[in-house]
């Protein structure tokens, strides 16, 4: 593990035992994090000394494998409520990932408060997995899903948003950072803005979380969301962060054990605070493995991960900018360290194959953001998004590849 | 590093896909289909003229792709023109397993030689759904079928 005063990026890459991989005979490039990060070695032990240690089912048992497995737990929702800043553990909500967190909202929270008439306002830049929940529940309440525009940079228009807001917005649902243009939103200004108009809002932070520090209380957002294997944890963990007032109001999600109070055929009460909303046996070491993942991540700290990325980012953006066929897609003025790019006649599809073959890993396709795709007026572009393990050799080996494409296609 | 990726995209591949044959909606097309990829958000048309006995006088298709869909579209309304229904769907099913790597070779007459130029896909399995898009168009549009979905 790091302790580290100084930024080392080769230190950190020791870290994570993937990288040091060679594919197709080449070193490994990864650039495909905002599709999934990698995982630390203290994530890997963390898992395993869990199955291997203490694991049993949590908040059942009397035995001590069960009460150590609860502490590891509960301890990692504290590492998480910490590292968010949130009032309390009862706002911090476990869930399988993002889009069960968003599902989560629009059917317990929408279910209650929508109806007919009501709108729910989105942006352009949104994940799929926060547009279909809201069109699933406007289906049911007869709601109504509006897109605040983007312009040609991929700013979100803030002017525009503001026309839109009004009496029957209800709720506003905006990502903190577009996943494929890294366009960073101005969630502050949407979310006093909201309140204004009296709607609550829910900020999909999937790609925030990974790249910036996160705070529940200063940020002021109803609901925040995000998942853990984005921020080098495991897969089939995701947090749902609400307001207290708000959560207890909300009916349940899904029905099971560990939700409940009491059960009886006539009538079931519920557990109140975050077990309302966790029925049946939790992902129990997925959650410590994420614990695990944001210790390690605050042992090297956003303030330092932050200018890093930055650094990257400004260096592949110059260096893939030479590159005459090369079209960058989304250049807001505040961008986290994802780039997505086209080539003059090349299908993206076409790029992601070719720079495989040189070690360089990137998404290629529509990045489940098609009304996002559909604006830009491509079906799908290249991405490559950076995490702080990343070195200037990881752009190198993409910008070689990319030249590579060109000669390949040219 | 590029041996495999030259067996990929042989010249003729590249040939097809800059300047596909066929990319055109033909005025008498009595069949056609929308072929989908959801994983890449590619899309393409198929338009089929229709004779008697099941015989395809005319084969053309439209669309955005990669440049193994398009390549692989473009030789597919080559290969089809003149053939019956039958035909064509005999030649998809073993043009499905060439590119899956089920078939090392296939036994179509004298469009093996271009059908083999695909073969190369099976060392991409992510890229089978590139080469089959225009296919399961065709075959969804000889059943009148109006979406195809590699799916």
């Amino acid at each position: 593990m790091n302790d580290m005063t100084t930024f080392d990026v080769e230190k950190i890459r020791k870290d994570f035992p993937i990288l040091s991989r060679e594919i197709h005979g080449m070193p490994l490039a990864f650039l495909d994090n905002g599709a999934s990060a990698q995982k630390p070695k203290a994530v890997l032990d963390a898992i395993e000394k869990a199955y291997d240690h203490t694991y049993a089912n949590v908040h059942r048992g009397v035995h001590y494998l069960s009460q150590a497995s609860t502490e590891l737990y509960e301890g990692a929702r504290e590492t998480i409520r910490a590292h968010i800043n949130a009032a309390s553990l009862d706002e911090v909500i476990f869930t399988k990932n993002a889009t069960e967190s968003i599902n989560l909202v629009a059917d317990s929270y929408g279910r209650a408060n929508l109806k007919e008439g009501d709108e729910i306002l989105l942006s352009t830049l949104e994940h799929h997995s926060n547009i279909v929940p809201w069109q699933l529940i406007a289906e049911k309440t007869g709601a109504v899903v509006k897109a605040v525009p983007i312009d040609e940079h991929g700013e979100f228009m803030f002017d525009t948003y503001l026309e839109m807001l009004g009496p029957k917005t209800k709720i506003v649902a905006v990502t903190h950072i577009s996943n494929a243009i890294g366009t960073i939103t101005p969630i502050d200004e949407i979310i006093s803005a909201a309140h204004d108009a009296g709607a609550v809002v829910l900020i999909d932070g999937s790609q925030a979380a990974p790249h910036m520090q996160i705070d529940m209380q200063a940020i002021g957002a109803d609901f925040y969301v995000f998942t853990g294997h984005k921020v080098f944890g495991p897969t089939g963990i995701g947090i749902l962060y609400g307001k207290e007032e708000l959560l207890d109001k909300m009916p349940p999600y899904q029905g099971g054990g560990d939700m409940i109070r009491r059960v009886t055929f006539e009538k079931t009460t519920f557990a109140k605070g975050h077990s309302k909303f966790e029925a049946g046996t939790p992902p129990i070491v997925q959650a410590i493995g994420l614990g695990a993942a944001i210790d390690y991540v605050n042992t090297i700290g956003f303030d330092k991960i932050g200018p890093h990325e930055q650094s990257l980012l400004a260096y592949a953006t110059e260096q893939l900018g030479q590159i005459n066929s090369v079209r960058i897609i989304g250049q807001a003025k505040q961008k986290a360290s994802i780039i997505s790019f086209t080539m003059e006649g090349i299908h993206p599809h076409d790029i992601g194959t070719i720079v495989d073959r040189g070690g360089v890993a990137i998404r290629v396709g529509h990045h489940c953001a098609q009304p996002l795709m559909d604006h830009f007026d491509v079906a799908a572009t290249a991405r490559a998004s950076f995490a702080f393990y990343n070195n200037r050799a990881d752009v190198d080996a993409l910008v070689t590849a990319v030249r590579g494409v060109q000669e390949f296609f040219g | 590093m590029f041996d495999d990726l030259r067996e990929l995209y042989q010249e003729v591949i590249l040939d097809h896909s800059k300047h596909p044959r066929n990319f055109r909606h033909p005025d008498d097309a009595n069949h056609e289909a929308h072929g989908y990829n959801p994983l890449c958000g590619d899309t393409l048309n198929v338009y089929l003229k229709m004779g008697h006995n099941g015989l395809i006088e005319d084969a053309a298709f439209e669309g955005k792709g990669c440049a193994i869909s398009l390549a692989s579209a473009s030789m597919m309304t080559e290969i089809i023109t003149g053939k019956t229904e039958t035909e064509a769907k005999v030649l998809f099913d073993g043009f499905q397993k060439l590119v899956k790597g089920e078939e090392a070779t296939i036994d179509a007459g004298d469009d093996t030689e271009r059908l083999m130029v695909l073969a190369g896909v099976k060392e991409f399995p992510m890229r089978v759904k590139c080469a089959t898009l225009a296919w399961h168009a065709m075959s969804s549009a000889m059943d009148g079928e109006e979406e195809a979905s590699t799916e």
